[in-house]
Formats: structure tokens, sequence, C-alpha cells
């Protein structure tokens, strides 16, 4: 894990044990701008979610969590960034339900209904960037 | 693993207490050995403590209903208890439904679930034993089964 000045922390997503460290520090971070613990919960299992799609669909890649400030309010942004295979079908991938496999297809459309923010960045061939936010209330 | 995750007898039913944040792999190896442990024992039921468990992601989940799916084929029953109030609300917003997983509050009205849902099995067998058309292994030309209709 790395530090920057700026409190950018930076973690590798190349196995389990990796998932459950990003779980982790997405909760310190989100006690630290004191998240209720409604919303912890609800980032923490977001993260949980988008570290394994990067595990599994994307087969190893990066997260990057760090405080933000808007209008007064602290949030939490994470950024999911992988280099795999990317998503040929956006809207597919978003449906409840619909798994490329394996899985109950709750991933991605589970996490997004879970935070304030959420935005997708793909490229078949080239990779995938899931980019979350919540806010303090 | 099985280190990272205890798995206790309590009765007639085995006790699973997750105390740490499992990856998906222990998770997975957790699953293997209670269908072993249900077996070894011939446990009829299965408690899975979740009451330190911060969040229960779609993986989580899934696993709880495999568990209860799995140890209803080996005849036992499985009750999650000790679900967090956030946790309960997460679950719900993700959409994961747990379908086919007995919950209760607490260790003792999960106690109590399992020993209902073991008494109702035991009922449904006795009345597979009862029934005249039943036909034992052992008695295959059904001769001490047959209807005797001066009984009736």
């Amino acid at each position: 894990m790395s530090t920057s000045a700026t409190g950018v922390d930076e973690l590798p997503i190349s196995s389990g044990d990796d998932v459950v460290r990003v779980r982790q520090l997405v909760r310190t971070r989100a006690q630290g701008i004191r998240l209720s613990l409604v919303d912890q919960t609800k980032l923490v299992t977001a993260a949980s979610e988008l570290a394994r799609n990067t595990l599994v669909h994307g087969g190893s890649g990066t997260a990057r969590i760090e405080v933000v400030q808007r209008a007064g309010r602290s949030g939490i942004r994470a950024v999911f960034s992988d280099e795999g295979p990317g998503i040929p079908d956006l809207d597919l991938a978003l449906t409840a339900g619909w798994t490329s496999g394996g899985g109950l297809g709750l991933g991605l459309s589970g996490a997004k209904r879970l935070v304030d923010e959420f935005d997708i960045d793909t490229e078949v061939g080239r990779g995938t960037s899931v980019t979350v936010v919540k806010w303090s209330r | 693993m099985s280190q990272q995750v205890p798995v206790l007898r309590l009765g007639n039913a085995l006790l699973v207490s997750i105390q740490v944040d499992l990856q998906d792999d222990d998770v997975l190896a957790l699953q293997e050995e209670l269908a072993e442990r249900i077996v070894a024992t011939g446990a009829r039921g299965v408690i899975i403590d979740i009451s330190a468990v911060d969040i229960v992601d779609s993986f989580i989940g899934r696993m709880f209903s495999s568990i209860a799916a799995l140890s209803r084929v080996l005849d036992a029953e499985t009750v999650v208890v000790g679900m967090r109030p956030a946790v309960a609300i997460t679950l719900v917003e993700l959409g994961l439904s747990l379908d086919g997983v007995r919950t209760a509050l607490d260790l003792e009205k999960g106690r109590a679930i399992l020993d209902r849902l073991i008494a109702d099995r035991r009922t449904v067998r006795d009345i597979a034993q009862d029934d005249d058309e039943f036909v034992p292994i052992d008695d295959p030309a059904g001769e001490r089964h047959q209807p005797d209709p001066s009984r009736r």
C-alpha cells in the first residue's frame, strides 16, 4: 500500500487476501470521515463486489481510495481499475441477475445501488475502471 | 483453512461462528468442511453465527444459500443467526434474497427454529414409515407391509 501526500491510497488487487485488505482500508477511511454505520457497510460491501470483479474478470488490478470534499461534505471515492478484457455490453452487465458466469449477477448492479455516485469506463481489450463515491450526510 | 473458522458441536447440530474477515477461498473451504462434518457426525442441523460479521456481500450470501441447500440434501437444516441491522439493510439493497436460508435474531432463537425444523423432518419420515404403501429395502416383496383389511 502506498499513501501519497494528498492522502490517496493505492492497493494492488491480485489475490483474495488483497480483496480483504481493500475492504478493511475502505472501512477505515469511511470511519475516518464519520460515515454512518449503515453507509459504511454499504460502501464496504460495494467495494468488496468491485474488488472481486477486478480480480475475477480483470485478472488483477488496483484500488485507489481517497477522501474527497464537495460543498462542505466529505466523501470516499474508490476507483477499481484493471487491464482485463473489458465489458462488451455494459447495459447487459449492469442488469441485476445477469452474470458472465458463476456468480449471482449482483456485483455491478448491486454495487451501483449501494453508493451515491457510480461511473464505469470500459473498453474491450483495454480494461475497465469503476469509480464509486459515497458522501457523508 | 478451517483454523480460520472453527466448527463446533452443539448437541445434534454444528455451530460455525465466523469471527474474521474471510476471503473467498476460505468461504469455499468452509462450505466443503461443513459438508464433510455433517456426514461424519450425522449432525441434523447447522447454525452459522454471523454476529461478528460486518459485511455480507453476494459471494458470502451465496455461500449461505449453498450450505442450506447442501445440508438439506444431507438430511440437515441450516439457520443463519445474529445478522447485524446494517448488514440486513445492505443485503436488501444489494438485491440478495438468501433463497432457502432460515434466519434467526440470535443463537437461542436459532436453536429453537432448528429443533422445530428437525422435529418436522422426523414427522414426515414417520408418516412415510406408517404408510402401508411404503416398502422398506429389507422387505422388497412388501410382505410385512401388505395392507391388512381386517384392521380397517
